[in-house]
């Protein structure tokens, strides 16, 4: 059983910012709409997108609630840096806090899906706004995980590093230049102090990474990936989170009754006419 | 004698025939200029590769008739052409095709046999298949043509090469997949495939491929020819769109043959009896 999540950086790097030049101009635009969070994923979506269509047509912005960490500022701020691109701070505190107040007993969850689609509104807007498409930041691990709010952070127009894994993300990131800073803190969503993915998921994404390499990419099967050595409640766990999430991965159902119907029988790509 | 073939590693706009067929045109007349003699257009030359729907409206009639076609037919007055394209038939079926222009005629067609219906590919759902492979005469020798899945069954460049082609033409539109090694894992599968034939068949096998994307699917170009030795002729950049020249040496099929006489000593009739035997058996 090999498991080999190492890439050809070079290649992905050349595929990678073709892809979002291609996906973007396609569509009659020439500009993109990035979150910047701190983290390593948007970090690494920018770096790409600012290669793939240059700087000034790259829009990035910070979206602060009011619990969000210093550090998680100060590193996308490090992005903006580096890259020189245009780039805005638009706090949500307000907008979610408008929500958030009318339930005193709110759970972190309902605050965390709040907080993610009021990004997801901000970022929709200047879209409109810079004239530019919104360029998704979930990698395939969070993807098939399912750690992502829908229509929050699951929501845009493209995807860059959509297929490849958290491990992979790191990789290219060290080889495009994104700061250390960014590439060595522990993964988080910010979305309540001193939280980190690792410890809300219960396992490591370098765990998590190698269990879905085997399970999608290679198709070993679970029972497999168990005699192999890999915690069966550690693979059970990943194998329903991958089932009960599959909803994000999905355009909504919409109930066929006539005789043709979107996503069932009218079928074209994105891409037509392009 | 001599070939100067041109391998158009295009990229398309999916399902604008019209704006496909302005890019042919303007790719002819590069090769022309560039003193080729025969330009290879990759599979679905004309129309983009991931149809699905759109299958139907861009299909057509390869004849004059047709007003795409009385154009690429007027142009292959100047040079020889494999345009990649959707064909229908008169009872409004379907294929994945190939046509050979030549002198202001159609040649020869192929439809493709193979269609992948798996992973990332759903062609079965759109198209029929073809069936036949047949080889057929051109002003530079006997040729068979092939399109993308066609090539992974090795029965099928064997037909060919027993039905007479010394020049292999393949067409794909194949997306790229692997990001661990040196090059797209799928590239370098194709490649080795394409090497192998010209080598076990002692001919000349050209390739052009696609590149672009479609939802995010990657074409990878990288076209190749390679020689009866198995030997790189020439090769189009990964992923860059453009024109790529090619001289084939056709005289070197004979030296090839003197030295590897594998197409002399063939036993197609062994071939035929056991496979026949084997199909009677119901295997």
């Amino acid at each position: 059983m090999n498991i080999d999540l190492s890439i050809n950086s070079d290649l992905v790097r050349t595929l990678l910012t073709k892809f979002i030049h291609s996906e973007i101009t396609r569509t009659g635009l020439t500009r993109a709409v990035i979150g910047i969070s701190g983290g390593i994923d948007s970090a690494l979506v920018a770096f790409l997108a600012v290669e793939a269509l240059g700087a000034e047509n790259v829009l990035g912005v910070r979206m602060p609630y009011k619990s969000s960490s210093q550090d998680s500022l100060d590193h996308a701020q490090l992005v903006i840096d580096a890259l020189r691109m245009p780039s805005l701070t638009i706090p949500i505190t307000e907008m979610a806090d408008g929500l958030i107040a009318k339930f005193p007993d709110i759970s972190n969850m309902r605050k965390g899906n709040i907080m993610a689609r009021c990004r997801m509104v901000t970022l929709y807007d200047q879209s409109e706004a810079f004239r530019g498409l919104v360029v998704g930041t979930g990698n395939k691990t969070e993807i098939m995980l399912g750690y992502s709010t829908l229509y929050g952070d699951g929501a845009y127009a493209l995807n860059p590093i959509g297929d490849l894994y958290k491990a992979q993300v790191r990789q290219l990131s060290r080889a495009m230049g994104v700061p250390q800073p960014i590439i060595d803190k522990a993964p988080s969503a910010d979305l309540w102090a001193g939280q980190t993915d690792e410890q809300e998921l219960g396992f490591t994404y370098e765990e998590a990474d190698r269990l879905l390499y085997l399970l999608v990419d290679q198709r070993y099967t679970p029972g497999e990936c168990i005699e192999a050595g890999f915690a069966q409640n550690f693979v059970d766990t990943v194998v329903k989170r991958i089932r009960r999430n599959h909803f994000k991965r999905v355009m909504p159902v919409v109930a066929k009754i006539t005789t043709r119907t979107p996503g069932y029988d009218f079928l074209y790509l994105r891409d037509w006419g392009t | 004698m001599k070939l100067t073939l041109a391998l158009a590693q295009l990229n398309t706009r999916l399902g604008e025939v019209d704006s496909n067929l302005e890019k042919h045109l303007a790719f002819v007349r590069e090769a022309r200029q560039a003193g080729a003699e025969l330009i290879l257009f990759p599979e679905l030359s004309l129309t983009g590769y991931v149809l699905q729907d759109i299958a139907s409206a861009v299909a057509r009639r390869p004849s004059a008739g047709d007003p795409v076609f009385k154009s690429l037919l007027e142009a292959s007055r100047e040079i020889d052409m494999v345009v990649g394209f959707v064909e229908e038939d008169r009872r409004y079926r379907n294929y994945i095709a190939a046509a050979y222009l030549s002198g202001g005629e159609v040649l020869h067609i192929h439809r493709k046999v193979y269609l992948p219906t798996y992973g990332i590919f759903d062609e079965k759902r759109y198209f029929a298949a073809g069936d036949s492979f047949r080889a057929f005469e051109t002003r530079f020798g006997r040729v068979g043509m092939l399109i993308c899945e066609d090539f992974w069954h090795a029965s099928s460049p064997y037909c060919l090469w027993m039905d007479g082609a010394d020049l292999m033409f393949f067409t794909s539109a194949s997306p790229g997949r692997g990001i661990t090694d040196e090059i797209l894992g799928s590239a370098k599968w194709v490649e080795t495939v394409n090497q192998t034939y010209a080598g076990l068949f002692t001919t000349f096998v050209a390739h052009t491929n696609k590149v672009g994307f479609e939802d995010g699917l990657n074409f990878f170009g990288g076209s190749t020819v390679f020689d009866p030795d198995g030997r790189l002729v020439s090769q189009a950049p990964y992923n860059d769109e453009g024109l790529t020249l090619a001289e084939l040496d056709l005289s070197q099929i004979r030296r090839t043959r003197a030295r590897l006489p594998v197409l002399r000593d063939e036993r197609l009739d062994l071939t035929v009896k056991e496979l026949s035997r084997v199909l009677g058996k119901g295997v």
